[in-house]
């Protein structure tokens, strides 16, 4: 774990309200495992934006740090407006990676909208394993990522406008009904409710499935507590998003139902 | 240049502390930062058994500041000693224990179980804990029941003994002399402050308590005031709280009358924060041609006949 002020390279906007930020940092790209995620401080400048804002890593190339984020608030819109040549504060690698176990051929890649956004690097690490990759990907309406590292990709849209009409659950549910898969697991990013259902449908098809999670939070290192999610057996009743996470087997842990 | 300051028999290398909750038991950020640069480290407060804490959502972000409602989430006193206070004893800075509870019996017990243990160099009490024989009111906004806390644990330890006041009551200044009187040997002043944030689409509170505690910046100027009241009002030392990020804050503390500060909420932002302030202190000090950071302790140049505090001190 470091934190390090890195220079940003790019930062653009590549679809409606998505970015690709792009900065240099060797001992972040060294360490950095499919899963983990940074800590950031949107801005440098004096702001009223006090804590910092977790992003996946999106894909490590060189030395070089990607991430993958949306506008949806403050800390969002303050990064947006960042421009190559300046400087952010980075706190990271932080949290657990997704788990390779060898146990399973094919990857299942399941992503509601900026969900996508570890899956470039995680399929980079899945491609060195040559595990099979399909990918998931649902969004409101049409979606363009061409340009992301992904492989065999599915879509989904609410509106129907690009590939399955539906959501991305429904659209995974239907694939499965109709091919069989070699010793698969599924990964899955996305919003709370999505990452729920998905949950339940692994669990009925007893399928092996790893979710990472979002959740508010401070520190990002297991000081502040501010990140819970309730396990679904043990002893503790939480477990933190940012230590014991972001990455969990879905059995590990109750979400809300969808 | 003397940067120390002692509380008893307990020497402070330098006046800047981390703050209970927002440094973890200092093993988190071993790698980010020299922990031994810090004049002490106050721990995340324990109770007698382990605590779950509230259901999410436990954190809100507020313009300069953030609102928690962690509920005292910690591992309790017997897994502290067994997991975090061996390596809290290696440490070159002094290892402050907060104290949560929720009943006197509680705050007595877990005190007198650390005071068997080597390693343990204060007790920080936090009394902004409901009593669950009151139902769940506030210690810390009854008067009687603070000063009830600090004369029980008196008789307990020699070590010295701090009390942490909660800003939400109408005059901390009383509650500061009641616990001077009952034989604390500092206060720590200010905890959160009561607040809350609503999501106007759901037309949801955002925390899942309704209400939480503020912190960060935001709060500095109240803490600033609370501080000076209490310094007005009591002889024993007071540890200046809230919302300071840089040494230009905490000397503004140590120049109402705080003896020593502690950093809280910027340790999530920055982990580095404090150490950095324990050495621009210095340096600020140096340049003011001072021997001692103490005599920036109270040497606030003010016209305290124009003060509104004097109506009530
Ligand atoms: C481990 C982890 C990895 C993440 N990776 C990415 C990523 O790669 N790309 C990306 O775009 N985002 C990612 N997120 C989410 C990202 O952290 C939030 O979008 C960001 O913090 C929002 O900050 P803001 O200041 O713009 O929004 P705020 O002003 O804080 O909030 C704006 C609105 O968004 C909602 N919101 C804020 N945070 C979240 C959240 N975490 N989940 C759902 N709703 C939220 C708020 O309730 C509010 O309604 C990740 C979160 C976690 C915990
Ligand atoms: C997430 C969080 C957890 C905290 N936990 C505790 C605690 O366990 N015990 C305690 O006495 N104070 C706790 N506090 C209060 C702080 O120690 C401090 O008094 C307060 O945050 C004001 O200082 P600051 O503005 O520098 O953060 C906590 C504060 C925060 C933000
Ligand atoms: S974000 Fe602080 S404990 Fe998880």
């Amino acid at each position: 774990m470091v934190q390090q002020l890195v220079r940003l390279e790019s930062n653009q906007e590549i679809a409606q309200g998505m970015f690709l930020m792009r900065f240099d940092s060797r001992r972040i790209a060294t360490s950095a495992q499919p899963g983990q995620f940074l800590n950031i401080r949107a801005t440098q400048r004096w702001s009223p934006l006090l804590l910092r804002r977790p992003f996946s890593i999106s894909r490590v190339v060189g030395s070089s740090i990607e991430l993958l984020y949306n506008i949806v608030g403050k800390g969002t819109k303050a990064l947006s407006a960042q421009i190559p040549g300046e400087e952010i504060d980075v706190l990271g690698p932080l949290g657990i990676p997704f788990r390779y176990d060898g146990l399973f051929e094919t990857a299942v890649l399941v992503a509601g909208g900026l969900g996508i956004a570890p899956f470039p690097f995680l399929t980079d690490f899945l491609e060195k394993k040559k595990a099979t990759i399909i990918t998931f990907v649902g969004s409101r309406s049409l979606f363009k990522i061409d340009m992301l590292h992904l492989r065999n990709v599915q879509y989904a849209t609410d509106d129907g406008s690009n590939g399955f009409r539906g959501n991305v659950v429904e659209s995974l549910a239907e694939y499965l009904q109709e091919h069989t898969l070699t010793a698969p697991k599924i990964f899955g990013c996305g919003p709370t409710k999505m990452l729920s259902s998905l949950s339940r449908l692994a669990q009925a098809k007893e399928l092996s499935c790893e979710l990472s999670l979002e959740g508010d939070m401070a520190c990002g290192i297991g000081i502040c507590q501010g990140c819970p999610v309730e396990r679904s057996n043990g002893t503790k009743k939480y477990a933190l998003v940012c230590t014991d996470g972001p990455t969990f087997d879905c059995r590990e842990i109750k979400l809300p139902s969808p | 240049m003397k940067t120390s300051f002692s509380i008893g028999n307990v020497e402070f290398k330098n006046r800047v502390l981390v703050a209970s909750g927002t440094f973890g038991y200092g093993d988190e950020v071993k790698d980010l930062v020299d922990v031994n640069k810090l004049g002490g480290i106050v721990t995340k407060s324990l109770s007698w058994k382990p605590r779950d804490g509230n259901p999410p959502r436990r954190i809100v972000e507020t313009p300069s500041g953030m609102l928690n409602s962690i509920g005292l989430a910690n591992v309790g006193v017997h897994a502290f000693i067994r997991e975090k206070l061996p390596y809290l004893r290696t440490l070159k800075t002094k290892i402050v224990v907060n104290i949560a509870a929720s009943s006197v019996q509680e705050y007595c017990d877990v005190l007198t179980l650390l005071d068997t243990q080597e390693g343990v160099d204060a007790y920080e009490i936090n009394v902004s804990c409901p009593n669950v024989k009151e139902g769940g009111l506030n210690f810390g906004t009854d008067c009687r029941m603070t000063r009830e806390i600090t004369a029980q644990l008196r008789p307990l330890t020699r070590k010295p003994l701090i009390i942490k006041l909660t800003p939400n009551v109408t005059h901390i200044s009383e509650f500061a002399r009641a616990v001077e009187d009952a034989g604390a040997d500092a206060v720590s002043v200010i905890n959160t402050l009561v607040g809350m944030a609503v999501d106007v689409r759901t037309r949801k509170p955002k925390l899942s308590t309704v209400t939480g505690g503020l912190s960060g910046p935001a709060i500095k100027p109240i803490a600033l005031a609370k501080v000076y009241e209490v310094a007005q009002a009591v002889k024993i030392p007071v540890f200046g709280i809230g919302g300071i990020q840089s040494a230009e804050d905490a000397i503004e503390f140590l120049l109402v009358g705080a003896t020593a500060v502690q950093v809280g909420t910027m340790n999530f932002v920055d982990a580095t924060a404090s150490a950095r302030i324990v050495e621009e202190i210095r340096e600020f000090a140096e340049k003011e041609n001072l021997d001692d950071v103490g005599k920036l302790v109270g040497a606030l140049d003010a016209n305290i006949k124009h003060s509104v505090l004097q109506s009530w001190l």
